[in-house]
């Protein structure tokens, strides 16, 4: 699907022009890592990366289609921590149990923020500022405050250990498999369509009939849900549900959709150039931690952060001259 | 018929409009009754000296708000003005000429912070990026810059010079809940008397018109994120003198939410085009004043949480909620 006859680069780019820097830079980054560590390409490390990194690819894509939309999603984080403690106390029932309840507990979440945006028309930004503090609180409530071990004699702690086919571990495989079904619901539905219509413009999409409620809530609902998913992976990769996580999860989720070339004015934006962009962020956090296991110089967890940052300028900088070159060719 | 309508109109939009004075009577009354010893001056100078370092960020970040903007950096900017303070008095120079070393130590961190400032002002008014993206550079590697200055380390310190900062009194009264007075007169004066005030309400109103009629956009865009910095350096240096100490990893953390909220709830339009400085103070005090009273009734520390995200919404519903979907 992904690398299938009909996908035409050149059309890509030039329906998503904004997302060229993060593709060049992930490619960049790759070479960069394959050239100079030996073990970067192994499939250990490709495989564990992309384990840890499932958290926010699923968080990062359920934020697109909220930021599509015009608005955003804080309280992901918050979220996540919470439907972990769910799926902890849920895990001796098993994946099959644990894992659609911690989802559906995520839903709720949204649906409230949702709620909050469509009919009490309290501005994003607020709504699920709020509901990132109050599902906090929540989850600290349904915790004791303390992290809540999972049960590690049913099948919910293989979610990121068993692999499918002896190949893939299970975790990339639902993350995979949900990732490329949001692209199709957004690139060939019609709710899909709403939701790229109601960012690009409220009024002319109400004005045109679209159901921009029914799109918004769908957003909202479904950022919870990622949110969710995201919450069980945590408990399972960590092995306990934690109500302390999750802080800045939604800031990295917004980097990412960002670099991904994704207006957070809402209308424009692409799913794989999000993946792309939460991949590369990740990327950076790996490297580094190539770069500390040579032992030519250790970056403590203090500059790791400040590179991160600065890491997130460069990248804005080259999407900044991305798209002024191109304004410059389109009035030539 | 059109008069029919404003006139019963009328009574709603003025709920609306005082939802935080509401809110506060309802807080104020609900503590009267049931809080024990809340009528007391020591109760009034610790809410003061508490709610002073929000009131002061939540200022500036009305400001950047009133354009249109947001500034999530102000929390790493309190840590990195907080760090730098210590690190300079504390240095062979402050301690060789304490009143240059304690005169340094205000004027440096906050210049670092207007520096910070201008970096998001730049970022925003001059590349065009959203400014939730462009201050969350600094929100990221702020803190991280904070903490390698100081190597991670909790800098303690007594210095009743600095600490007055922090713990000094004027009339009884927390000295930094006066700082927080005078510096809402003087932004009230800035808003509503200078052209630059009001360059900043056009910019937020709309932006394509302040631009088309003549308004240095970007100059007022980069004066406000270097006031909101400056506002949040400040902030963190009370920080610093409160505690006799200075923690990079803790101070002013997730404070870029409690300024936001407080300007939000004190009547700031996240669209732009509004900046009410002295409902900023009076969001940052609904907020503190939550955060005590369950504190002080005994309700534990995650219920208060929940109980401060329904007070945020159900404030900024009364205040916002009704002015229909564009608004």
């Amino acid at each position: 699907m992904l690398d299938g006859d009909s996908f035409d680069l050149r059309k890509y780019i030039a329906r998503n022009p904004q997302s060229v820097a993060v593709w060049v830079a992930l490619l960049v980054l790759i070479v960069f890592g394959l050239l100079r560590y030996d073990n970067f390409g192994s499939a250990y490390n490709i495989s564990s990366f992309l384990n840890y990194n499932a958290m926010f690819i699923i968080i990062s894509v359920g934020m697109c289609f909220v930021i599509l939309t015009g608005g955003i999603d804080l309280s992901v984080g918050s979220v996540a921590a919470f439907t972990s403690i769910i799926a902890a106390y849920l895990s001796p029932y098993g994946i099959e149990i644990a894992l659609p309840c911690a989802v559906a507990a995520g839903i709720v979440f949204g649906a409230f923020n949702a709620f909050c945006v469509t009919h009490l028309n309290i501005p994003p930004f607020i709504a699920t500022l709020a509901t990132m503090i109050g599902a906090k609180g929540g989850a600290l409530v349904i915790s004791g405050a303390q992290t809540i071990a999972v049960d590690w004699g049913s099948n919910f702690t293989q979610l990121g250990m068993e692999k499918a086919f002896d190949l893939v571990p299970w975790s990339i495989v639902i993350v995979a498999v949900v990732v490329v079904g949001l692209w199709i619901v957004l690139e060939q539905t019609t709710l899909g369509r709403t939701v790229l219509a109601v960012g690009g413009g409220e009024e002319a999409s109400v004005m045109m009939g679209l159901k921009v409620d029914h799109a918004r809530f769908f957003a909202y609902a479904l950022s919870g849900g990622c949110a969710g998913l995201a919450g069980v992976f945590l408990a399972s990769g960590f092995g306990a549900g934690q109500p302390l996580e999750g802080v800045g999860w939604e800031l990295s989720a917004i980097a990412a959709v960002v670099v991904g070339g994704t207006l957070l004015t809402g209308g424009l934006g692409s799913i794989p150039a999000t993946i792309a962009g939460a991949l590369l962020l990740g990327l950076v956090f790996n490297i580094l931690n190539f770069e500390n296991g040579k032992g030519t110089i250790s970056f403590s967890a203090y500059w790791q952060m400040v590179i991160r940052g600065a890491f997130l300028f460069l990248v804005i900088l080259f999407q900044v001259r991305v798209m002024k070159l191109r304004q410059q060719r389109a009035s030539l | 018929m059109e008069h029919v309508a404003k006139r019963v109109m009328l009574p709603k939009f003025n709920l609306s409009r005082h939802g935080g004075l509401i809110a506060l009577a309802v807080i104020l009354a609900f503590n009267v009754i049931v809080t024990p010893n809340f009528f007391q001056a020591q109760t009034l100078a610790v809410n003061i000296s508490q709610v002073a370092t929000i009131a002061i960020v939540a200022m500036g970040m009305t400001l950047v708000i009133a354009t249109g903007g947001i500034d999530l950096s102000v929390g790493a900017v309190m840590a990195l003005s907080g760090a730098l303070a210590p690190l300079i008095f504390l240095s062979e120079f402050g301690t060789a000429y304490p009143a240059l070393g304690i005169a340094a130590a205000l004027i440096i961190p906050i210049m670092l912070a207007m520096v910070c400032g201008l970096f998001n002002g730049y970022i925003v008014a001059f590349l065009g990026v959203q400014p939730i993206i462009a201050t969350l550079i600094l929100f990221i590697s702020g803190r991280g810059i904070a903490q390698v200055l100081t190597n991670g380390n909790l800098q303690t310190f007594s210095n009743p010079y600095f600490s007055y900062l922090g713990t000094g009194k004027i009339l009884g009264l927390p000295f930094q809940g006066w700082l927080a007075l005078v510096i809402a007169v003087i932004l009230t004066w800035v808003v509503t008397r200078t052209s630059f005030g009001r360059y900043v309400l056009a910019t937020g109103g709309n932006e394509r018109a302040a631009y088309l009629a003549g308004g240095p956009v970007r100059k007022v865009k980069i004066g406000v994120y270097v006031i909101c910095s400056a506002l949040a350096g400040l902030a963190g240096l009370i920080v610093v003198a409160i505690n006799s100490a200075s923690d990079a990893a803790r101070n002013g953390n997730l404070m870029e939410l409690d300024a936001i909220a407080a300007a939000v709830v004190g009547g700031a339009l996240l669209q732009g085009g509004r900046a009410p400085i002295f409902g900023a103070i009076l969001g940052a005090v609904i907020i503190q004043l939550v955060k005590y009273t369950l504190l002080a009734n005994g309700v534990e520390d995650e219920y208060a949480l929940i109980a401060k995200a329904l007070i945020i919404l159900a404030a900024v519903y009364l205040q916002q909620g009704r002015r229909g979907k564009n608004a």
